[in-house]
């Protein structure tokens, strides 16, 4: 199991555990797809196109995915099913590749800049305030000290939610209480990781739908703040995806880019949904690489998104 | 990304000029398109599938009027069966029982709890009835303290059991709790579950054992992708809930996941979420989740409109205005005095087709004429017809009058200005104007 050679037993265990929903329903349509077929025909590739698209990776990506088949097809004067899903492998694969999600391979890196500061964003509902939560217990188990920002002050409570967690991942929290100034609270957060020998800010935002510009504008601001303590910071903008979101994560990601120069991908929730896909997608279609995939609701259920362990995992039992 | 179906529509049909009538081979490229279109709306796969299907038995043989193209009649077409299919009119919540038990259930971060808020706080102040919020929600770190700001804000009573972890111990305590101070509504708030976690998925079917309640709803976002079929009859198996609230539409999503819901489950939507106010909740309204998951811009609904409000004489005038470069500030005054008569401005604007794209990212407020109006009731008619005499001295004048300031005045003549060379630029010749002119007589019913 070369392969895995990053992941312990245990977090490969998790993954598959985690997700077993995406494999068996991605499996199952793709077996469907080329069950007693001997060649690729019309139909063949009609079934894989079903098995792409229901899976959230999108008709863009999946036309691509479709095309290249075909032209592979064609030039490799293609078999049986096994050759189909070894060439369906590497096509996922090298789509991922060409998006670069991969290369990190633990949390926590000895070169990182100190503190290292991470902005999360995103719409309301995809898990932002629990992947921080997680977040803060990975960098934690690694050796380092953190601090969290409750910058979200909008939504209610949100601040207490925050505050319970870090309560539970045992870390210092700032907060300026319900209403205030977002950009403060951040600013706060990181001049306390200075003065107190922090190594990862996490700063927390409140959820925003990327349509409202307002919104948006803030997320601008909030950066800027953090750029006057230290020039490179937020070294990591997040931006969390609700895997069981459909095409409007393309619009997500695009927003908030465009925004915020968002330059991490967090998918959550792939725990409880066929919709792995969407991954798939989302890395044919951004730059920016999927780094950390949520897959349950426990405080360790956060992984650093491995292409291959992926790719494997979808793939497995075939 | 999305183009307007309309166009697509138009080009594919380019070829078949002087067709009379749709038949399989002019058809099948707008199917395609019909079908990338629902896809990309997130509509499951299968009912995008079986939805062209229909239309293409709909569409076969019928006879295209002169007055209307091959494209618009595919639209109109798919739109009627898109209508029909997201159900009638509006379903009201059953409110019988005293105190009627309303029981909220759906996927971790749908929107559960702001909903519960929002629906307690239309149920008071729209139906006057006395309503009990309920915090079932005993897993998610700080989500009884939501639930009890948001009761705070809308000045209902939350109950809660801090230290409980017993959902069905406190809501039927809150049932008890209601009927002794005669509240007339319980609202209960659940902790947010996947389909596929056999142990919440029992807790809330407990829930529903245990109070028996009036009104079961399932909370779905609107952006939910494919899954939104498995969810949503999962859920179903085990509540059989009576009615779904879809939140998060004043997002850009299409929101194609109302329609599979509609389809697999045939409940209906009941609600829906627009933002974060407490006030943003809608009832759900049909027709317009139809068009917008066509994206093809309210065609239909912008000619109904602008028929009831387009006087076609001032229309001809307003066109030969423009022609000559006549038109003035009080040709443009009059202009939002009729948009403002159509409804809400951005829904408004973005149901011309292709504006729904480029006014997206405007923050359009229902009052945003309010300083245009100010700025132009603050000018003289002279300068309302000449508006290329506005100097300094007068837009200062003007900007003091209106209570503005130099720049948005200077804003709003620029702005003036460009509309004034695109609406002379639309009105010649093969415009895009004499299009949506066009499409708007052809579409008369």
């Amino acid at each position: 199991m070369g392969l895995f050679d990053i992941f312990s037993k245990n977090k490969e265990e998790k993954l598959k555990e985690g997700l077993s929903k995406t494999r068996e329903t991605f499996l199952g349509k793709i077996g469907k797809a080329i069950i007693g077929k001997s060649s690729v025909d019309a139909d063949v590739l009609d079934n894989l196109e079903e098995a792409l698209v229901t899976s959230d990776v999108g008709v863009e990506t999946t036309l691509r995915i479709i095309e290249r088949i075909e032209s592979r097809v064609a030039k490799d004067k293609y078999v049986g099913a096994d050759e189909l899903n070894r060439i369906l492998k590497e096509e996922i694969s090298s789509l991922l590749l060409e998006n670069k999600s991969a290369g990190i391979n633990q949390f926590a890196n000895s070169d990182m800049p100190k503190p290292y500061v991470i902005m999360v964003v995103g719409v309301n509902g995809v898990g932002k305030t629990t992947t921080i939560a997680k977040l803060a217990n990975k960098f934690t188990q690694a050796g380092k000290k953190v601090v969290l920002g409750a910058a979200d002050t909008f939504r209610a409570a949100a601040v207490g939610q925050l505050k319970i967690w870090a309560e539970r991942a045992n870390v210092p929290i700032v907060e300026l209480g319900m209403g205030a100034d977002p950009a403060s609270v951040a600013y706060d957060t990181v001049e306390y990781a200075n003065k107190n020998n922090i190594d990862v800010v996490i700063v927390d935002t409140a959820g925003r739908l990327h349509n409202k510009t307002n919104l948006m504008n803030e997320l601008s601001k909030i950066k800027r703040v953090m750029n006057k303590i230290i020039p490179e910071a937020p070294h990591e903008i997040l931006l969390v995806l609700d895997g069981s979101t459909g095409q409007n994560a393309f619009e997500q990601a695009k927003q908030f880019t465009s925004a915020t120069e968002v330059n991490a991908l967090a998918i959550t929730k792939l725990d409880g949904t066929a919709k792995g896909g969407v991954v798939i997608g989302i890395s044919d279609q951004f730059k920016i690489p999927v780094k950390y995939i949520g897959v349950g609701e426990g405080i360790d259920d956060l992984q650093l998104f491995d292409r291959e362990a992926f790719v494997e995992t979808l793939f497995e039992r075939l | 990304m999305f183009e307007s179906l309309t166009e697509k529509f138009d080009r594919a049909f380019k070829l078949l000029k002087g067709q009379g009538h749709i038949t399989e081979i002019n058809v099948a490229e707008t199917l395609k398109d019909i079908r990338r279109a629902l896809l990309d709306a997130d509509v499951s796969y299968k009912i995008a599938k079986t939805f062209t299907e229909t239309i293409k038995e709909k569409a076969l043989g019928r006879n295209v009027l002169t007055a209307v193209s091959p494209g618009q009649l595919m639209v109109k077409i798919v739109h009627e069966e898109l209508s029909l299919l997201m159900g009638s009119e509006n379903t009201e919540i059953n409110l019988k029982g005293s105190p009627a038990i309303i029981l909220i259930a759906g996927l971790q971060g749908s929107g559960k709890t702001t909903f519960s808020a929002k629906l307690a706080n239309y149920l008071k102040s729209k139906k006057g009835k006395k309503v009990l919020l309920t915090a079932c929600d005993v897993y998610r770190p700080a989500a009884i303290e939501q639930l009890k700001v948001l009761g705070e804000q809308i000045k209902v009573e939350v109950f809660s059991e801090i230290d409980s972890k017993e959902p069905v111990s406190i809501a039927k305590k809150a049932v008890i709790h209601a009927k002794n101070m005669g509240h007339q509504v319980v609202i209960i708030d659940t902790a947010g579950r996947l389909a596929i976690d056999a142990q919440m998925m029992d807790e809330i079917s407990n829930l529903k054992k245990a109070l028996n309640p009036q009104e079961i709803l399932f909370v779905v976002d609107a952006m939910t992708g494919q899954d939104a079929v498995n969810t949503a009859n999962a859920f179903n198996e085990r509540l059989d809930y009576d009615g779904v609230v879809l939140t998060k539409l004043d997002g850009d999503t299409r929101g194609g996941a109302a329609l599979t819901i509609r389809a697999v489950v045939d409940k209906p939507i009941k609600f829906v979420g627009v933002g974060e106010k407490m006030e943003a909740i809608d009832l759900f309204h049909p027709q317009r989740m139809a068009d917008r998951i066509l994206g093809m811009g309210d065609i239909v609904s912008l000619v109904e409109k602008a028929q009831e409000q387009f006087d076609e004489v001032e229309a001809r005038k307003l066109q030969q205005k423009i022609a000559k470069n006549q038109f003035g500030f009080d040709d443009f005054l009059a202009q939002l005095q009729q948009i403002k008569k159509m409804g809400n401005v951005k829904d408004l604007v973005s149901m011309i087709p292709g504006m729904g794209k480029a006014i997206k990212d405007m923050d359009i407020e229902d009052d945003a004429f309010k300083g245009i109006e100010a700025i132009i009731y603050s000018m003289t008619p002279h300068e309302r017809k000449n508006p290329t005499i506005l100097n300094g001295n007068r837009r200062k004048r003007i900007a003091e009058g209106s209570g503005t300031s130099i720049q948005e005045v200077n804003k709003l003549v620029k702005q003036f200005e460009d509309t004034r060379k695109m609406m002379k630029m639309m009105s010649g010749g093969e415009g895009k104007m004499k299009n949506i002119m066009r499409a708007m007589s052809g579409m008369k019913r």
